[in-house]
């Protein structure tokens, strides 16, 4: 848990002081990411800096697990937490192992063990330990250097990471893909983390709590969906853009919305029972699925209504298909791309698990805004 | 062809003399690297000493050799050593602080304020920061400043042969005295391979001591 009390940051310079932070309160639960997001100058990086003191706070406490860190010492805290900043900082004067194994290093571990660690890292970014250990950063791509230097700073499992931009230098297609990679990496390690951005789209994806800043001040603290759902005043509504119900469909998974009693027809059924299911749900069209319980096919009711005989003979292909992780945007983008009302929902082996419709997620998007009135 | 002549008849006492040559500017270089490569570390803590550091070490630099020499000998001559080799080395010393002092002091002030900041976010302290990022990234450049000195005062050593220094100067010295062209040429050529050499050395020293992964031209 990282808490920042009051944490405010006055700079002197030549034209008198500028506030960089100002009075901010806020808490990070352990395991969670929190994002900064503002626009540039509104103080994020500084925010950041104070927490290992790389920026000396004006006034104000940060807390991590509860301890007061302005008792200790800035060497010890520095490495008991994992920082990654902007700009790539791989020492160009060591191997890729070396600066892995640079903090583990500096606490004193034994060659085994450092040595161990960094393959391992290596491994979890996919990059082959036999080929990369030996290389120096400037044998490397853009993205792997990137990979490289977030794995850096969790080499020695530090419970507490602060990251400002980190995927900033890289484009888009990549950055991606490596935003992936570690959201896969932090589902394991349940780091509590600090991550600067000025990308809503990236907070969206990332955050478990959003932090807004402008001008030095905390505008408002609270989960990505509360915040796109009820900004709280007109800067973070403008902040966050007018589509920002839009960006609330990355928040929800398919499996969220789904209703969970999908109707279905099996080949062997005759179509007048394909009809009276239909009819009775007053649904349009109905899944067909085989023996193993994967949708192959839809019958329209203007079929089921027309023709006789059995359902195998007569169905038409799948419009499309949402797996159950899939979040809403890649959902509505299906349907919208195949022009269709619902689709059926499948678990990971495939089987029909759901349907979603449009309807549904209008209503899972609007709940917010009736509780809260 | 006389020359030649006088050069293989003397060539036993050729290699003496440059070896002599070469080791007191080794010397002389060597403890300037010991003392030029910590002020020029220590100064990049303060502009104001750095100022005046540098400004002190350009000044050495424009005094003529032989002027020094002479300042040199009366206060050397309170502890017996007015001439020889201790005011040679002493010259070379100080000649050598500018090129060492400047070139360490830039290279360690260049060193890229984001692997400054790296380094202390994750924790090192500031001799770490010295000993594993900056002075390993500086090398380079602290080298191309010891090869100027080298190859500067290896001309400046010449000269000190008046003092009685030694070295290949001892000819230039003889050759001009003895009004001997062909000492007056060995000498020169000799110091002036001698110059040649040592920086082609160097530089190779220099190559080895860049860390791999750092693509400085040398
Ligand atoms: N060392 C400094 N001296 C004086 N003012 C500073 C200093 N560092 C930052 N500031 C000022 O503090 C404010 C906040 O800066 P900060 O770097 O925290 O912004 P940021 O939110 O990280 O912006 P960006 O998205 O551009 O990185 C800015 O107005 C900046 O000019
Ligand atoms: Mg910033």
């Amino acid at each position: 848990m990282i808490k920042l009390d009051n944490l405010t940051k006055i700079f002197d310079t030549s034209e008198g002081p500028v506030t960089a932070a100002d009075h901010i309160s806020m808490e990070v639960p352990s395991g969670e990411i929190c994002v900064l997001l503002g626009p540039s100058g509104c103080g994020k990086t500084t925010t950041l800096k104070m927490i290992n003191r790389i920026i000396p706070a004006t006034s104000g406490t940060v807390f991590i697990n509860g301890e007061d860190t302005s008792a200790m010492d800035t060497v010890d805290l520095r490495r008991s937490i994992g920082y990654v900043i902007q700009q790539i900082g791989l020492f160009p004067n060591m191997t890729i192992e070396e600066n892995i194994s640079v903090v583990p290093r500096l606490l004193g571990w034994q060659p085994e063990r450092y040595k161990a660690r960094a393959s391992e890292l290596l491994d979890m970014v996919a990059l082959d330990p036999s080929t990369f250990l030996k290389r120096y950063p400037n044998e490397l791509s853009g993205g792997q250097q990137q990979r490289i230097w977030v794995i850096r700073a969790l080499a020695a499992d530090p419970p507490v990471m602060l990251m400002d931009e980190p995927f900033g230098a890289i484009d888009p297609i990549n950055r991606e893909v490596i935003q992936d990679e570690f959201l896969k990496m932090q589902a394991e390690l349940n780091k509590t983390i600090l991550f600067v951005s000025h990308d809503i789209d990236e907070a969206v994806k990332m955050a478990d709590k959003i932090a807004i800043f402008r001008a030095g001040k905390l505008e408002q603290y609270a989960s990505p969906d509360t915040i796109l759902a009820h900004p709280a005043n007109e800067f973070v509504a403008g902040f966050v853009g007018s589509d920002r119900t839009l960006k609330r469909l990355q928040l929800v998974r398919a499996g969220q919305v789904m209703g969970a009693r999908p109707t279905f027809v099996q080949p062997q059924q005759s179509l007048s029972e394909a009809l009276v299911i239909m009819e009775r749900n007053e649904h349009r069209s109905i899944t067909l699925v085989n023996s193993q319980h994967e949708p192959i096919g839809i019958i329209s009711r203007d079929v089921a209504w027309n023709h006789q005989g059995l359902c195998g003979e007569h169905y038409e292909g799948l419009h499309g298909i949402a797996q159950q992780h899939d979040d809403l945007r890649t959902v509505v983008a299906q349907m919208f791309t195949a022009d269709s009302s619902w689709l059926p929902v499948v678990d990971d082996q495939g089987r029909l698990v759901g349907d979603i419709t449009q309807r549904g997620i209008t209503h899972h998007l609007g709940a917010t805004y009736r509780t809260q009135g | 062809m006389d020359t030649l002549n006088f050069l293989l008849e003397n060539l036993d006492q050729l290699v003496a003399l440059t070896l002599e040559h070469l080791m007191l500017v080794s010397i002389a270089v060597g403890l300037a690297i010991v003392t030029g490569v910590p002020i020029g570390i220590a100064i990049t803590q303060n502009q104001r000493a750095a100022d005046i550091v540098l400004y002190i070490a350009s000044v050495i630099i424009t005094i003529p050799s032989i002027a020094l020499f002479g300042l040199m000998i009366p206060v050397l001559s309170l502890i017996g050593q007015g001439i020889g080799y201790l005011p040679a080395i002493i010259a070379v010393l100080l000649y050598s602080q500018l090129p060492i002092i400047r070139n360490t002091y830039t290279a360690i002030n260049n060193v890229d304020p984001a692997l400054r900041e790296a380094a202390r976010g994750i924790g090192m302290t500031p001799l770490q920061r010295l000993r594993m990022v900056e002075i390993p990234l500086a090398v380079p450049i602290i080298m191309a400043g010891v090869r100027t000195a080298v190859v500067m005062n290896i001309g400046v050593m010449a000269i000190a042969a008046y003092i009685g220094a030694g070295g290949l100067g001892t000819y230039i010295q003889r050759g001009i005295s003895q009004t001997d062209p062909r000492q007056l040429i060995i000498g020169a050529m000799a110091v002036s391979v001698l110059a040649i050499a040592a920086d082609y050395g160097l530089l190779w020293v220099q190559k080895k001591f860049t860390p791999k992964g750092m693509k400085v031209a040398g």
